[in-house]
């Protein structure tokens, strides 16, 4: 590429040839095109999914609006979290305060829906303008008799993963305050899925074979009394730890229960999130039943995905997606279809976890540290991937450069998560990159 | 039930915004400046903003949206973002290589108080801006006004940065284009072309956001109105704004500025609004309609009357932004169905006005209202009250259309889960004709589901 932007060349290692690391977790240069969101969007698609908790945005109406329903989160019950409730503050507001506006607002969305909770997101001006978010929360708890937690959130305090420990503040306020639940000796909070296209409803399944139970889900398909009881588990196992870890650390230290970090994306680590809790439990039996569940899956998985695999195999694939866990297990799951990753890049990695991705990278990989568009079509045409995986703003830029597409974050349709995951993919996968569409494009193609 | 907390008995709200009809200010200036050509929209604030606004463009388009950000910190919010925004400039000339960046503001950068204007000429003193190129800017403070204002003051601002009067006027008509879709700007475009008229259209956001796919990736895409058009709308001898929310402040600048008259119309939705617009273009063009439009009309005429009774009186809730809602209503009431329900987050005495006028004597019954808390709740909780035959809006309107099952038609911004708005246009008779077709076939499609199985019939 001819010129990278000032200051971004150690957030840029192709492997084998760079010598120095990867560095992640800088703060975005002034004036680049990044993919990356705001602490507020942080927060947001972490505690989104609880739906019976209310979720009321306080600031003017752009951050509730952009943040209307658009995780694909799915719940079991209740829909509240599927609305959008903004104070939404005008210039009078800014002015003279909005504190007054957000008690009433909290009043009446109170009074109307019952929430078992209620979460409020303070967004840029908030602070600003010098509300007192907290002890409207404060008050607004005393009078309604439920848990009123103030998510400080401004976005402009730094990036999307800042918002993701905001968050897991926010849930730990919430952890320890009741009792009332039913657990069983072998439970286990499932920390960092969202239960994007039911992925959760999934693991629950394998669990349950196990004989395990989930506790509390957080945040996929959550509840209010689910996470209030999360500190009774025996054990938390986190996904995404992007976005979790702060959580589990903190659970560990006040409640003194285990983590593990896991993945369910893909064969290898889907099967190795089973075995790890099993293991945990110290139970032959869990662990046979583990053992025969994945024994199972993996007798009609494996040939199914063998025609996949033989389309794919050589093809290479582009990966941009949040965090680096996630691009770990793509470049795994990828390679069991028989496709190599050529460019590995994340919005939030950081300088730890992109050497754990460059011990899995092949040679010749670029990994990219909060990359943008001209950047990401540069190492497209630079390495001739035939497949790109990344979220919503990615999606136009590979179709324009002609090759295929699969989404692994909001907008995902399918469930990817787990066996029946791993063989969406494929399917995805397959479908997108030998589409007789891009037949129509090559000959334009350089 | 997805709204299943939505009651028919209105509860008393001071507060509380439910379900937005509207959103804020800067994705309005984020769209209007991709339709100037080689111009990189910048939105100095936090990154998430940017972020957001490039995401629901995104969604609506299926197309690339580009912008910057400033990416602010905890120290622009305390220091002022000013030396993010002057890094920034540097940056974007130095890496993107626009021909022109447009900065809008946000809440933030608006409270804590960074001065554009200051600050820019500064970075031109300094030499930041290379040679040929620009930084303009306009305030969009979030907590004013919605999204609709945001692309207004964006198109304000193409008039006071570039607008030039020359003391050679042409024979050329500016059309000031409003929020609509690509393709209604195309169509707009063929209109006036039919017409052999010779016009400007700014912005212009065709051949931006409907690009063709080649197989490469081109950060600024062939079209746009070019900067030398844009100049030259200050030379023009007439202005037509179409859609006043979005271009009348444009229109009046560019008058104040340039000398350059004007005239606004509403977006040609419907048979009378287009009518309204042709006949604006053939004066001030002082140009005949030709017979080509004449026929397309009598076109549209003839589906009508085919249809007619598939129309009569049937109700229907709408939501969105004035400028579409106003000639919308106009059209569904020569259609002879009855706008029963409007809201619109945007507020503004024109759509209040427009709509008294329109539907004081024809529905009598009709509910509508602009501005705070004219919210999608707000239409439902009518919706409950007494029902209606049809729904049309933008995407958000689907799980009302599901949760009443009722018969939806898709329009508006934003559209995030159909395709078709980059290529269907709604404006003039052709976009008339379309409209009328996807409102039919909603209609019809609805009714052949979910009629008594005696009564499926095979021809109309």
């Amino acid at each position: 590429m001819a010129e990278y932007l000032q200051g971004r060349e150690n957030q840029i290692v192709t492997k084998g040839i760079d010598s120095h690391e990867l560095v992640g977790g800088k703060p975005s240069v002034a004036g680049s095109v990044s993919q990356r969101a705001c602490v507020f969007c942080g927060s947001r698609v972490v505690l989104y999914p609880i739906a019976d908790a209310l979720h009321l945005v306080h600031g003017p109406i752009g951050c509730a609006s952009y943040t209307w329903d658009i995780r694909g989160a799915l719940s079991s019950g209740p829909e509240l979290h599927r609305s959008s409730f903004s104070t939404d503050l005008r210039e009078k507001n800014i002015v003279f305060g909005g504190q007054d506006k957000l008690y009433q607002a909290l009043h009446e969305l109170i009074d109307k829906h019952h929430p078992k909770a209620a979460f409020v997101y303070s967004t840029c001006i908030v602070g600003v303008i010098g509300d007192d978010v907290q002890s409207v929360c404060r008050r607004v708890q005393k009078e309604k008799n439920i848990p009123v937690i103030a998510v400080m959130a401004e976005g402009f305090q730094g990036s999307k993963k800042d918002g993701y420990k905001i968050a897991c503040d926010a849930l730990f306020s919430l952890v320890g305050t009741d009792e009332s639940l039913e657990v069983s000796p072998l439970s286990i909070n499932i920390l960092g899925d969202f239960n994007l296209a039911g992925e959760l409803w999934m693991l629950e399944e394998y669990y349950k074979k196990m004989g395990i139970q989930i506790l509390a889900p957080i945040t996929g398909d959550g509840r209010v009394k689910k996470i209030q009881n999360a500190h009774r588990a025996a054990l938390n196992v986190v996904q995404c730890s992007g976005s979790m870890i702060h959580l589990a650390k903190q659970m560990k230290e006040k409640y003194g229960i285990p983590f593990i970090k896991v993945s369910y994306f893909g064969i290898e680590d889907m099967s190795d999130a089973l075995y790890e809790v099993a293991k945990f439990f110290k139970d032959d039996s869990v662990m046979d039943r583990a053992r025969d569940l994945v024994k199972n899956q993996l007798t009609t998985l494996i040939p199914a995905l063998e025609p996949y695999k033989r389309a794919l195999q050589g093809k290479k694939a582009a990966i941009y997606v949040g965090g680096a866990f996630k691009a770990i297990s793509l470049v795994k799951a990828l390679r069991l279809i028989g496709m190599k990753t050529v460019i590995a890049g994340t919005q939030t990695g950081n300088t730890e976890d992109y050497r754990l991705l460059k011990t899995i990278c092949d040679d010749g990989c670029i990994m990219v540290d909060d990359s943008n568009p001209v950047e990401l079509s540069e190492f497209v045409k630079q390495t001739g991937a035939d497949l790109f995986i990344g979220g919503v703003k990615e999606r136009p830029i590979a179709y324009k450069l002609g090759i295929g597409f699969c989404d692994h974050n909001h907008e995902r349709k399918l469930a990817l998560a787990g066996y029946d995951g791993m063989l969406n993919f494929a399917k995805e996968v397959y479908e997108t990159v030998t589409s007789p569409v891009w037949q129509f494009v090559s000959q334009n193609k350089e | 039930m997805l709204l299943r907390h939505t009651t028919a008995k209105e509860i008393d709200r001071k507060a509380l915004t439910i379900n937005p009809a509207k959103t804020c200010q800067p994705i309005g200036a984020m769209y209007a400046a991709l339709g100037l050509h080689g111009c990189l929209p910048h939105s100095h604030g936090s990154q998430g903003c940017c972020s957001y606004h490039r995401s629901a463009l995104t969604r609506h388009f299926k197309e690339p949206v580009m912008a910057s950000t400033s990416s602010f910190s905890e120290g622009s919010s305390v220091f002022g973002g000013s030396s993010n925004l002057v890094s920034a400039i540097e940056t974007i000339f130095s890496v993107y290589e626009p021909d022109v960046i447009a900065v809008h503001t946000t809440c933030l950068s608006e409270t804590i108080g960074d001065d554009l204007t200051q600050i820019i000429s500064k970075a031109n003193e300094d030499g930041k801006v290379p040679a040929g190129k620009k930084v303009i800017y306009c305030n969009t403070p979030s907590y004013v006004g919605t999204h609709v204002t945001g692309y207004a003051n964006q198109v304000s601002a193409f008039v006071k940065f570039f607008s030039t009067a020359t003391p050679k006027k042409r024979n050329v008509v500016n059309l000031v284009a409003g929020w609509m879709e690509p393709s209604d700007m195309r169509e707009i475009k063929r209109i006036a072309n039919e017409m052999e008229a010779r016009t400007i259209m700014f912005p212009d956001m065709s051949g931006v956001l409907d690009t063709p796919l080649t197989g490469h990736y081109d950060m600024y895409p062939k079209g746009g109105t070019t900067q030398a058009d844009m100049i030259a709308t200050g030379d023009s001898k007439f202005s037509i704004g179409i859609g006043p929310y979005t271009t009348e402040d444009a229109c009046i600048k560019l008058e104040n500025k340039c000398k350059v008259k004007f005239e606004t119309v509403e977006i040609p939705i419907g048979l009378k609004a287009t009518d309204r617009f042709i006949m604006s273009l053939s004066r001030h063009a002082n140009l005949p309609v030709p017979d080509s439009l004449t026929e397309e009309r009598g076109r549209l005429i003839d589906l009508i009357a085919d249809n007619n009774k598939n129309f009569y009186d049937k109700r229907v809730a709408l939501y969105g932004d004035p400028d579409t809602l106003i000639p919308l209503v106009e059209f569904l009431l020569t259609l002879d169905m009855k706008p029963v329900y409007i809201v619109t987050g945007t507020p503004g005495k024109h759509f209040d006005d427009a709509m008294t006028a329109m539907l004081k004597e024809k529905v009598p019954e009709a509910k509508f209202k602009s501005g705070e808390r004219a919210d999608m709740f707000q239409l439902h909780q009518w919706i409950k009250q007494e029902g209606v035959d049809m729904l049309i809006g933008n995407s958000y309107g689907k799980y009302i259309a599901r949760d009443e099952n009722i018969p939806f038609v898709r329009l508006g911004f934003p559209v995030m889960d159909r395709p078709g708005n980059n290529f269907f246009p709604c404006v003039g008779y052709t976009g008339a004709t379309n409209l009328l077709i996807k409102i039919l076939d909603a209609f019809l499609d609805h009714k052949d589901r979910t009629c008594p199985e005696e009564k499926v019939e095979l021809v109309m």
